[in-house]
């Protein structure tokens, strides 16, 4: 079983099994977003929704499947430095949209 | 961390040792992980600017105009591709088998050199075109953002095709083992990267 590797004091650094699904998931997750942009069938704004979705769906498989992410002791401190991270990078990619947009928008408008 | 103590403990002082090279070598891989989390900083400060200029053609083309995305699936496919070869080279290297860390560290290698081959075609026929970094905010941010994300997978190249060597020298030692984890962090780190640029330059610039 999976559990008998896992509580070897090396950590969990995954299976072939766990590799493959993460591996036919991100087939999977990146031939939808590109399937409906090279052949559009749905209107603009749902195709950008599903494609931003898709994308953040991945990124979550590739953190859980190949950088082998999780709940358990071992990886406390790799999960909370990456979700610090993760609210700078909100806050920095997120407010300078914000400012730069609204300058943008501000300055045509008067 | 406290159970490794016990598990020293248990098994006395020639596992103790083990378990503090260990233990160290832990420290190295997180270390890693801290410096890819400021990476990952410096990547989003470039997809902000990106965001920001996207919309500035300054009369040249858009991304609807440059960017072919049959050719930027087989780059994703490469890169996706080369993430679960790496794997496979870890979970030898776990299993102790040299020979089959090698072979998955070359195929590794190979796709990895594939993407990075296509993304110099990609560059050289866009410059060719006219359309260089210079040519507008959109292009100069475009060349920033997937230039930095390629410079940081021929660094991974380099490292990688060092590590083979140094395995095939030592074979697979300690600081062999540490060196690895740092450099398959740093590889699907890279992929991850890769799926945000796909995203926001290609599928959303071609919409």
């Amino acid at each position: 079983m999976a559990n008998a590797h896992d509580t070897h004091h090396e950590g969990n650094h995954g299976s072939v099994k766990s590799y493959m699904i993460g591996f036919i998931l991100s087939i999977i997750l990146t031939a939808i977003p590109f399937g409906l942009v090279m052949y559009p069938t749905l209107p603009k704004n749902l195709t950008v929704l599903i494609v931003v979705a898709m994308a953040v769906i991945q990124v979550v498989v590739h953190l859980v499947y190949f950088l082998h992410m999780d709940r358990s002791k071992e990886q406390r401190s790799t999960v909370s430095t990456f979700l610090f991270t993760a609210l700078v990078i909100a806050l920095l990619v997120g407010l300078s949209l914000w400012i730069m947009f609204s300058i943008h928008y501000e300055m045509l408008a008067k | 961390m406290s159970s490794q103590v016990i598990h020293g403990d248990a098994h006395g002082h020639d596992h103790g040792h083990d378990d503090h090279h260990h233990d160290s070598g832990q420290m190295t891989v997180f270390g890693f992980w801290l410096y890819l989390m400021t990476d990952c900083i410096l990547f989003a400060s470039l997809f902000a600017t990106y965001a920001v200029l996207s919309g500035s053609f300054a009369g040249g083309p858009s991304g609807h105009d440059i960017f072919q995305l049959d050719f930027v699936l087989v780059e994703t496919a490469f890169l996706l591709l080369s993430s679960i070869t790496f794997g496979f080279a870890m979970l030898k290297m776990f299993a102790g088998n040299k020979a089959g860390v090698l072979g998955w560290l070359a195929i590794t290698f190979l796709f990895g050199a594939g993407f990075i081959a296509m993304e110099i075609y990609e560059f050289h026929h866009l410059i060719v075109e006219g359309y260089g970094p210079q040519r507008s905010g959109f292009l100069s941010a475009f060349f920033a953002l997937v230039g930095t994300h390629g410079l940081h997978v021929t660094s991974g190249l380099i490292w990688m095709a060092i590590l083979m060597y140094q395995i095939n020298k030592h074979g697979i030692t300690p600081t062999a083992k540490t060196r690895m984890s740092c450099l398959s962090l740093f590889w699907h780190f890279l992929d991850v990267v890769w799926i945000c640029v796909f995203t926001v330059v290609y599928l959303l610039g071609v919409l």
